[in-house]
């Protein structure tokens, strides 16, 4: 497409077939490419029912959780970070929720910390006397297997491994919390 | 063929600069890390420049004024302290934060098609635009600029202007 | 009821668009010049129905009426009246309507003209202006229509709809949201109309482009027919990119006035080819070389509009210029993709009529050097392109978001550009058709001369930056050879007829426009060149935490802390507002305030700097933060730009030059005027195609 005075000079030869075959495969393939890109653009986050890929979240202690492992579960993914206004609103709630459940042992409830630096996010775990796991979302992989818009957002993923809520937004209350969670469990 | 002797000169000649080089950076490191000497905002947004702002969109991390980038400038400033170097800073950033924190893609892998594609691209332009003005050479009605290399001398300015005066004598 | 009236008004522009594209196809086909005179009419309609749409959310937005979504997005009660009208280019679907209405206005006013001699190309002109037109229009009617309401339906849903649904009833919030902070600036009133002034009239040469490879015409009339306009677009489009700077400048806070942010690059790239454009016309027009490149020119450019208008709207490419997430997407998409496989395949199939008419004579002839300055706007446009589509593909393929920033375009093209600012020194010295190393240094020897005092002033003066030398003593060397070439013809004229030179000047000028108004292009384009290198190369900068009275020192001037107040404006602002005193050598300048605002409605922080501008350089302060007590001190960024005031100098000289290029001619457009013309001005010219 980007080729200069291609000009046969007074010569009245329509274009050879090569030539024509490579300008539109190199066409379609940018078409191809904006058409993904749109696609991709208006995508939403990833579709409750949907089983979710594995991943795994290294917590700030060190502690490794691989979902993979943590099949017949639910598995309950916060993302936030300690910029965020709106994630203060739902940090005591959430925590609230994992006292609940924790001594069940049927639910985890891992808080991948998006985008933040590390002095912070301990400081806002500390804040907000958050005991469940926390890590960095290094290399932001697991914001973009999630497909997140924003923080605070937050994904359920039931004992199959399937997604079954999405929460975009803080939680306003603990009821709401459990009655996404609630009626994953037998 | 190498020289055997030579090659050990050279390999003298890199070890006493990889010394050198080592023996200049420790104390400096050592002055930043330790003399209390606190990096200045200078220093921090020296390397914040060449970061972007993870969060935002095309902002380098110097200039963005939100918190979140506010704490990332106090992290740079953390890290120099700690006394790690700008490439240290910059790949602790990569890591957390992906390559999108660089002003660039790191020369690795695909990424290379960025720094290839624009100037192939450029020099088969030039190879189109060479090709056009060889022509002009080959189909010139003097005969005499074909053996001509045409970025010479005085003979073939005599040829121009020759060709010149002869179009100049048809136009009136 | 207005809202009715305007969407009334945008259905019947489409329909009436619909029914001139049918009509002229077959006022062409039956070879029925009444039919093709209906259409015209047609596009003319389709004008004032646009302006009705475009007065009616005007009124709406003044007016203040929130139960419009549109005017609850865009405006707000605290909004003087003058925003409120701009309001219409401020969110996605007022400045689709506005974009359509641009376009109809350009489109009416190319089919004004007398067509006598055109008339096979009209109706093809009509179909490709209205096509471009209906699609606008149906994005509008279909997606982003301004006159949506909220509604509170029966069972206590909010929701928005043009019509009121059954059983429900109408919501009308008592404020708006207000304008984005970052478009309540002066710049950005009239940035955006520029840009889409320039976008939408390079759709009238592509028009006429298309018009000539469908009719099969060989000859370059499109061209001539086109040349004004395309000046004209290519004009807005380099005010609306230099506005665009302006306003980052001033606005963004960063002591920078260009990203390469994708959005800009989406501007950028069409006012490449573009260019690229207006100069390579001129060797068809001289010597019937290169129609196909043409061709191939402006469909690249009316492509690159219409993908930058895509990119920008859709969220494909994320940028801080981004329009909200929108669902026009997929039917952009649509547009674009048969946009680009009908024009390519037109031309293919053309291809064959298009070859050139004549050859290439001489290495150093106009024509040689314009192809190399096509080259290397095509070069830049590569990296360009590239670096902006490269981000994309990285997340395709590997899944890693990449930056693709600054230094890697200015590496790139910084050689690419250099390249430009030497051709454009010695390519106005050739002549058409023949030039020898002979004649060009006959001409060339003392500016160069004057070129070479620059650059030992420069070294005497203490430049070391070799990019600076490089840059400064080829825009040196332009604007001696420009300034010499004005000279000559001045001196010319002053001895054959005996005017003062002044007079001399201006019948020089007047005689032969495209080629002096060209000129001083040139010249203003050296001057934003000696601008961009000032800030790139030049630039200073320092950061540093003031108590009361304590100062900081940088590019010979001293910045001292005053006091700093916080204070609500009624607009819904609120204010932190630092008082600074500026010195150099000692001298106390005056007071600065540079200082941030925070709008209420929007929740967002505004960083405006505090701007000390003179020739020489700019003094540039940010307020970055601020202690509670502000006596404790505030902290300050402060930038040195040297020379950057030229880059907007040159913006404005760029205006006058093209309206010197562009203004039209006082005797009518005959063919038989235009190339006796041609022959009296141009004696050089060795060969004539016609």
């Amino acid at each position: 497409m980007q080729n200069p005075s291609s000009e046969e000079n007074t010569q009245k030869r329509s274009l050879p077939t090569g030539v024509v075959t490579i300008v539109f495969a190199i066409v379609l393939g940018f078409l191809a490419l904006l058409a993904w890109g749109l696609n991709n653009a208006q995508k939403g986050p990833i579709q409750v029912g949907k089983s979710v890929p594995p991943f795994t979240l290294t917590s700030f202690s060190g502690d490794v959780y691989d979902t993979a492992e943590l099949q017949g579960k639910v598995i309950v993914v916060n993302f936030w970070a300690s910029w965020c206004k709106p994630c203060e609103q739902e940090a005591a709630e959430m925590e609230q929720a994992w006292k609940e459940y924790q001594p069940t042992g049927e639910v985890i409830f891992l808080g991948v910390d998006y985008v933040d630096t590390e002095t912070e996010a301990l400081a806002y775990l500390d804040k907000f006397n958050i005991t469940y796991p926390n890590g960095p979302d290094l290399r932001t992989k697991i914001s973009q297997l999630f497909r997140i818009r924003g923080v605070p957002e937050t994904y359920i993923i039931d004992k199959e491994g399937k997604l079954a809520g999405v929460k975009i937004g803080p939680y306003t209350s603990i009821g709401e919390i459990k009655m996404m969670i609630d009626p994953l469990l037998d | 063929m190498y020289n055997h002797s030579g090659f050990h000169f050279v390999k003298k000649i890199t070890i006493l600069g990889l010394l050198i080089l080592v023996l200049f950076f420790i104390p400096t490191m050592n002055v930043l890390a330790q003399s209390g000497n606190p990096p200045t905002a200078d220093d921090v947004n020296a390397v914040a420049k060449q970061l972007y702002c993870p969060v935002c969109e095309n902002i380098p991390l110097d200039v963005c004024p939100t918190q979140a980038c506010a704490q990332w400038r106090e992290t740079i400033r953390e890290k120099l302290i700690a006394g790690w170097s700008e490439e240290q800073i910059k790949q602790y950033f990569v890591d957390q934060y992906g390559d999108r924190v660089l002003a660039e893609p790191p020369r690795t892998g695909l990424n290379w098609l960025v720094y290839i594609l624009p100037p192939v691209v450029f020099l088969v332009g030039v190879f189109f635009v060479y090709r056009n003005l060889t022509k002009l050479k080959r189909s010139s009605p003097n005969p005499e600029n074909i053996e001509e290399p045409k970025t010479s001398d005085p003979y073939y300015s005599q040829v121009e202007d020759a060709l010149k005066s002869l179009v100049e004598a048809e136009k009136d | 009821m207005i809202s009715n009236l305007g969407f009334g008004a945008l259905i019947i522009a489409f329909i009436v668009s619909l029914y001139g594209i049918v009509t002229a196809i077959l006022g062409q086909r039956k070879n029925n010049f009444q039919l093709v005179e209906s259409a015209r009419s047609a596009m003319q309609l389709t004008f004032p129905l646009i302006t009705i749409t475009a007065i009616s959310i005007i009124i709406l937005l003044v007016r203040g009426n929130y139960e419009v979504q549109y005017v609850y997005n865009v405006t707000s009660n605290a909004m003087p009246t003058y925003l409120k009208i701009t309001a219409l280019w401020g969110g996605q679907s007022g400045s689709l309507v506005f974009w359509a209405w641009l376009m109809s206005a350009f489109a009416t006013a190319v089919t004004l003209r007398k067509w006598d001699r055109d008339r096979d190309l009209l109706p093809w002109v009509i179909v490709v202006s209205l096509i471009t037109l209906a699609f606008f229009l149906i994005m509008i009617i279909g997606f982003e229509n301004p006159f949506r309401r909220f509604w509170f339906s029966a069972d206590g849903q909010e929701m928005v709809a043009m019509f009121q649904p059954a059983g429900s009833q109408l919501i009308t919030p008592q404020d708006g949201r207000g304008l984005n902070p970052l478009l309540r600036h002066p710049g950005m009133i009239i940035h955006p109309p520029m840009l889409y002034l320039g976008f939408v009239s390079f759709v009238i040469p592509f028009a006429f482009g298309m018009a000539a490879l469908i009719t099969g015409r060989k000859d370059d009339r499109w061209i001539r027919l086109t040349r004004r306009w395309t000046l004209v677009a290519w004009m807005f489009l380099s005010i609306g990119l230099v506005l665009g700077s302006r306003w980052a400048y001033d606005v963004l806070g960063w002591g920078g006035y260009w990203a390469w942010d994708p959005v800009e690059n989406a501007a950028f790239m069409p006012w490449l080819t573009g260019t690229a454009f207006l100069h390579s016309v001129m060797i068809q027009e001289k010597r019937g070389l290169f129609k196909r490149w043409n061709v191939i020119l402006i469909i690249m450019t009316y492509l690159l509009v219409i993908l930058g208008t895509f990119l920008t709207r859709s969220g494909v490419l994320s940028s801080v210029h981004a329009f909200a997430q929108s669902a026009i997407g997929p039917l952009f998409f649509v547009f674009i993709a048969i946009t680009m496989l009908v024009s390519i395949a037109l031309l293919i199939t053309r291809w064959g009529d298009l070859a050139s008419e004549g050859q290439m004579t001489s290495l150093l002839s106009r024509e040689s050097l314009f192809l190399i300055n096509n080259l290397l706007f095509v070069g830049i446009l590569a990296v360009v392109f590239w670096g902006t589509v490269y981000p994309l593909i990285s997340e395709l393929l590997t899944g890693q978001k990449v930056t693709v920033g600054p230094p890697f375009y200015e590496r790139s093209t910084g050689p690419l550009f250099a390249g430009l600012l030497l051709l454009m020194g010695v390519a106005p010295l050739s002549a058409w058709g023949h030039s020898t190393w002979k004649t060009l240094g006959k001409a060339m020897w003392k500016p160069a001369i004057a070129t070479l005092v620059v650059l030992i002033g420069m070294a005497i003066g203490g430049v070391r930056n070799p990019g600076a030398f490089l840059g400064l003593g080829l825009s040196a060397f332009v604007i001696f050879i420009t300034l010499y070439e004005f000279w000559r013809g001045m001196r010319a004229r002053h001895k054959r007829s005996g005017e003062n030179y002044l007079e001399a000047l201006i019948k020089l000028a007047g005689r032969n426009r495209r080629r002096y108004g060209g000129y001083i292009i040139h010249l203003s384009v050296v001057l934003m060149a000696i601008g961009i290198l000032g800030i790139e190369v030049f630039q200073t900068e320092t950061q540093a935490k003031l108590a009361q009275g304590e100062s900081v020192s940088l590019g010979g001037y001293t910045v001292m802390y005053k006091s700093l107040a916080e204070f609500d404006v009624n607009d819904g602002r609120n204010v932190a507002r630092a008082v600074v005193d500026v010195y150099k050598d000692g001298k106390y300048l005056g007071e600065l305030n540079p200082r941030r605002d925070y709008y209420y409605d929007s929740q967002q922080p505004m960083t405006i700097p505090g701007v000390r501008s003179t020739l020489e350089d700019d003094l540039y302060i940010i307020l970055v933060n601020w202690e509670q007590i502000s006596s404790r001190g505030a902290t300050f960024k402060i930038f040195h730009n040297p020379l950057i005031n030229w880059l907007w100098i040159g913006g404005i000289v760029l205006i006058l030059g093209s309206f010197i290029a562009a203004w039209p001619d006082a005797e009518k457009e005959v063919p038989v005027a235009v190339s006796n013309k041609r022959k009296n001005q141009k004696t050089q010219t060795a060969a004539s195609t016609d």
